[in-house]
Order: structure tokens, then C-alpha cells, then sequence
């Protein structure tokens, strides 16, 4: 065999072992979670708040974890949303490739890296400074600080992909920047702009340390957004933590909640993207 | 009789490199204007600097005046949106928005304020006629633009910029990217469009020149060597250069 015929192979051998570790460590996760927590996933978790001595394997669920985790993956999606594709239209369509573009890139782009405990402190910091105690608010805007620059980035990220033709043919037709942004660009990019909420939504229903001190952690649905809110990842840290194997596997069944949550939301997400695909210049 | 264009020393640079020097001409009214020359020598520049798209180009720098109906596009107090109202274009490579057939035709009076429904249907259909699409899409008005073929992609970007109804429409090497039917066709739509606008276009095949020009304007290495009306130019151009370019001798 040729040297570079030995080469060749040499690296598609890799290529494939790199993708048979990448939907391995995917199957065993997902395996895992399933074998120990399925067999404790019944209705009354899904439907029920802690009642007294659940974390010592009495009965109740985790509908606290549940209801608070949307409420704040959800509240903390919109709001990042409010602010994400502002950014990302704005760096596109009027900043351009300015140094102040860059420059809020890059801004963006270190955010991604922060740790997310660090948002959880900045997130107490602030709530001590306005004397706001642990909350649904808290958390939900720590968690939108989170997503922030994973979404915007992405949204960026998107919108920079629009062929400069498909503006101009917008523009020359006497369409304003912000006609041509809203009307043309966002349409072209809306499945891009969807899978980069759902990154962010993704990456903020998971994430634990933001949410530990800004959210709190209660057995109680909250009531108002002042209210301390429960979430999955820290119901299924809680549990975790008990001496109780019954328990334990409460806390693999709280996994595969949030796992399905997630995918779930995917799905639904494809198939609607599909439909706004349909329109795209190509 | 008044020319419908104007340019006045017009130059453009593009960074340190200077695209287009002291240009000066006219372009009559009504009629088809066809812009030549070799690759490279300013052509599409030249048409883009008559709509101030040339400004959506990073790092330009354009000097000079461009006067449509006596009055310059590149003063100040110009609003760039009506300068493209009145001048439309028509791109090399169909570009529809990402939307439906309708849409696509009634984006231009939508967003210059025309909402009234029937007002908007009777304009698509006249402009989709236009363009000669109409039959072809008639029925499907709602489907994505996108499903089109390439020619009628491309029959659509003229309805489009026709729903708006600029007094001149400059067109980049409109049949470039389509097989010679399509290109046929368009080149029939503009011979009809041109009894009552006046038509830029810019084209590198001299045979598409021949066959579509009024007036002809010769560009070579960003000067104009020559303009004037097409069957003088052709017969006996003034210029040596051009003379060797229309005998296909160099270019």
C-alpha cells in the first residue's frame, strides 16, 4: 500500500473511533439514566410536590423541581431572547465588521467561557446589595445572564451567514436596514434562530450553580416571582446526596425528566423549524 | 431631448485601488442603455454607483454626481430609500426573498406603504404579467419562491422590482446565470419594458448588446472611452480602442 493510501485510512479509522466515542458517551448517559431511574418514574412524581420525609424515601414527586425549572429556564429564555436578537440584528446589519463589533464579540464570546457558579455569586451579590432574598426572579435572571451570550452568539453567528445578495436585493428595492433586518434576514435565518434559543433554553434548565443561591430550592410551587423556586438539576443533586438507595433512584428518575424535557423540546422545535425552512434562499 | 441620467466626474475607489475614474456621461430617457467592456474594467461598479448600492461595499469611497431628473443622488439631504424607489435593479444571480411568490412581488409596495388588499392583488398579477410569469404561477401564488426554477427565479426578481415601478431599472448581467431560453425571455421583457423606462444594463456579450442596445457606453481599465448611440457605435466607433474591442480583437 502507497504512503498516502495508509494515510488516508489512518485518519478515517480516527474519524470514525472519535464518532463511536461522541455516540457512546451519548447511549451509556442516556442507558444509565434509564436503567436506574426508570423504574422509580411513576405518575405521582410527575404530579406531586414533596410531601413530609421524601427525601427519606416516603412518597410525593418532583413537581416543584419541574414547574420551577420551566418557570425559570422558560423566564430566563425570554428574556435573553429580548435581548440576544437585538445584538445579533444590530452587530449585522449596522455594526458591521466595526472594531466596536469585535469588540462586543469578543465581550460576548468571554461570557460564553464564565463559569456559571460566577454568575450565581454575582447574581447573590446583587440580590444582597437590593436586599431581594433567594427567588424565582433571582434565578431567572441569573439564568438569563447565562444564556445571554450563547444565544446571541449564535444568533450572530446566523445572521452573519445571509448572503450579502439577498440584503441588497432587499435594498434595492428601497427597504430600509431595519425593513431589510426584520423582514428578510430574520425569516432566512429562523430555523438558525430557534436552535440557537433552544441552545441557550438547553444549557439554562441544566445548569445548577447559577440557579443554587439566586433561586433557592423549596418543596412549594412558587406563587409570585419573589417566591424561592425549586429546579431539577438541584432536586436531582438533593436526592442524590440522601443515604437512600430508593431515593437515589428517584434522583435518576428526576434526569430523565429533564432529559426528556429537553429532547421534547427539540423534536417540537425541528418539526416547526421545518416548516419556516420551506422559504429559504439557498 | 433631457437625459434621464446624468454622471459627472464620478470616481470610486475601492481601499487604495481606484475603480473608476472621471467618468461623464448621459443616459437618454426610455431606451435601453448597455454598458460594455472586459472583465474587470467597472461595469458593474459604474451601475451600482446609479442606486448608491455600490455604498453597501465595504471600504468605498465614491466622489463625483449622479443626477437622475436633474437631481443628484449623492447630495446629503438625498434619502437613499427613494433614490432605490426610483431606480430599481436587477441582479446577475436570482436572489427571491425568502417568502412566497406573492410576497416576493408585493414586498416592494408593502413596505412603500400601498396595504390595501385588492389594490396589492391587481398589482401583483400586473407585474407577474410584466415579467411574463403570470401563467406559469398562477394558482401556486402562495408557494415558496424558492421552488422556482432558475429563469423564473429570475422573472420573479424582475416582477419584484417592477411592483415598485422605478422610472429606470438597471440590470447587472440579468441572464448571466440562465440557459439560453430563459435568457430569451428576459431579454424579450426588457425590449417590451423599454417604451416606457429607461433600462441600464450591463453586459459583457457584445452579441446581447447588438440585440438589446439603444445606446451603448464603452468602459475600459475604469475610463470611458466612448458613448453614444448603438448603431453609430457600432458602425463607426470614434475610439481605437473601442473599434478593436467591438471587432472582438482585444477584451
Amino acid at each position: 500500500m502507497k504512503r498516502h493510501q495508509i494515510e488516508e485510512r489512518f485518519f478515517k479509522a480516527l474519524m470514525i473511533a472519535s464518532m463511536v466515542v461522541v455516540l457512546g458517551s451519548l447511549a451509556l448517559i442516556l442507558g444509565t439514566i434509564v436503567w436506574r431511574g426508570l423504574s422509580a418514574l411513576n405518575l405521582a412524581m410527575l404530579t406531586q410536590t414533596p410531601k413530609g420525609g421524601y427525601y427519606l424515601g416516603k412518597e410525593g414527586g418532583i413537581l416543584n423541581a419541574i414547574v420551577g425549572s420551566l418557570y425559570l429556564a422558560g423566564g430566563a429564555t425570554a428574556l435573553a431572547l429580548v435581548a440576544s436578537l437585538p445584538i445579533a440584528v444590530y452587530l449585522n446589519s449596522y455594526a458591521g465588521r466595526s472594531r466596536y463589533a469585535e469588540l462586543a464579540r469578543l465581550a460576548l464570546d468571554v461570557l460564553w467561557g464564565v463559569p456559571s457558579i460566577v454568575y450565581g455569586a454575582f447574581g447573590f451579590i446583587i440580590m444582597l446589595w437590593l436586599g431581594i432574598r433567594a427567588s424565582l426572579l433571582g434565578g431567572i435572571i441569573a439564568l438569563a445572564l447565562l444564556e445571554l451570550p450563547i444565544m446571541a452568539r449564535g444568533m450572530d453567528e446566523a445572521i452573519a451567514m445571509v448572503p450579502l445578495a439577498l440584503k441588497e436585493a432587499s435594498y434595492a428595492l428601497g427597504a430600509t436596514r431595519l425593513e431589510t433586518a426584520l423582514k428578510v434576514v430574520l425569516r432566512q435565518t429562523g430555523p438558525a434562530l430557534v436552535t440557537a434559543t433552544l441552545l441557550a433554553f438547553g444549557r439554562g434548565i441544566g445548569d445548577t450553580a447559577s440557579v443554587l443561591f439566586t433561586a433557592g430550592f423549596t418543596d412549594r410551587l412558587p406563587d409570585s416571582l419573589f417566591d424561592p423556586a425549586a429546579s431539577l438539576p438541584l432536586a436531582i443533586f438533593f436526592q442524590l446526596n440522601t443515604p437512600f438507595p430508593a431515593v437515589q433512584e428517584r434522583a435518576y428518575a428526576s434526569a430523565l425528566v429533564l432529559m426528556l424535557i429537553v429532547l421534547g423540546l427539540g423534536l417540537i422545535s425541528r418539526q416547526r423549524s421545518g416548516r419556516l425552512a420551506k422559504h429559504l434562499i439557498r | 431631448m433631457k437625459p434621464q441620467i446624468h454622471v459627472q466626474d464620478l470616481n470610486v475607489w475601492y481601499g487604495q485601488q481606484q475603480a473608476l475614474k472621471n467618468i461623464t456621461f448621459d443616459i437618454p430617457a426610455r431606451g435601453i442603455t448597455a454598458i460594455i467592456g472586459p472583465s474587470g474594467c467597472g461595469k458593474t461598479t459604474l451601475l451600482r454607483c446609479l442606486n448608491r448600492l455600490i455604498e453597501e461595499t465595504e471600504e468605498v469611497r465614491v466622489t463625483g454626481q449622479v443626477f437622475v431628473d436633474g437631481a443628484d443622488i449623492y447630495n446629503r439631504s438625498t434619502d437613499v430609500t427613494e433614490v432605490r424607489t426610483r431606480v430599481g435593479l436587477l441582479a446577475p444571480k436570482p436572489f427571491p426573498l425568502p417568502m412566497s411568490i406573492y410576497d416576493n412581488v408585493a414586498y416592494g409596495p408593502r413596505i412603500h406603504g400601498r396595504r390595501k388588499g385588492e389594490h396589492i392583488d391587481q398589482l401583483v398579477e400586473r407585474h407577474l404579467r410584466a415579467a411574463d410569469l403570470w401563467d406559469e404561477v398562477n394558482g401556486r401564488l402562495r408557494a415558496p419562491a424558492s421552488r422556482l426554477s432558475t429563469g423564473q427565479q429570475q422573472r420573479l426578481c424582475l416582477a419584484r422590482a417592477l411592483a415598485v415601478e422605478p422610472e429606470v431599472l438597471l440590470c447587472d448581467e440579468p441572464t448571466s446565470a440562465l440557459d439560453p431560453i430563459s435568457a430569451q425571455r428576459i431579454e424579450a421583457q426588457l425590449q417590451a419594458l423599454k417604451e416606457e423606462r429607461t433600462i441600464v444594463v450591463v453586459t459583457h456579450l457584445l452579441r446581447q448588446a447588438r440585440r438589446l442596445a439603444d445606446d451603448l457606453v464603452f468602459l475600459w481599465l475604469g475610463e470611458l472611452v466612448e458613448y453614444g448611440p448603438a448603431a453609430k457605435m457600432f458602425s463607426a466607433p470614434k475610439d481605437e480602442r473601442t473599434r478593436a474591442y467591438l471587432a472582438g480583437d482585444i477584451g
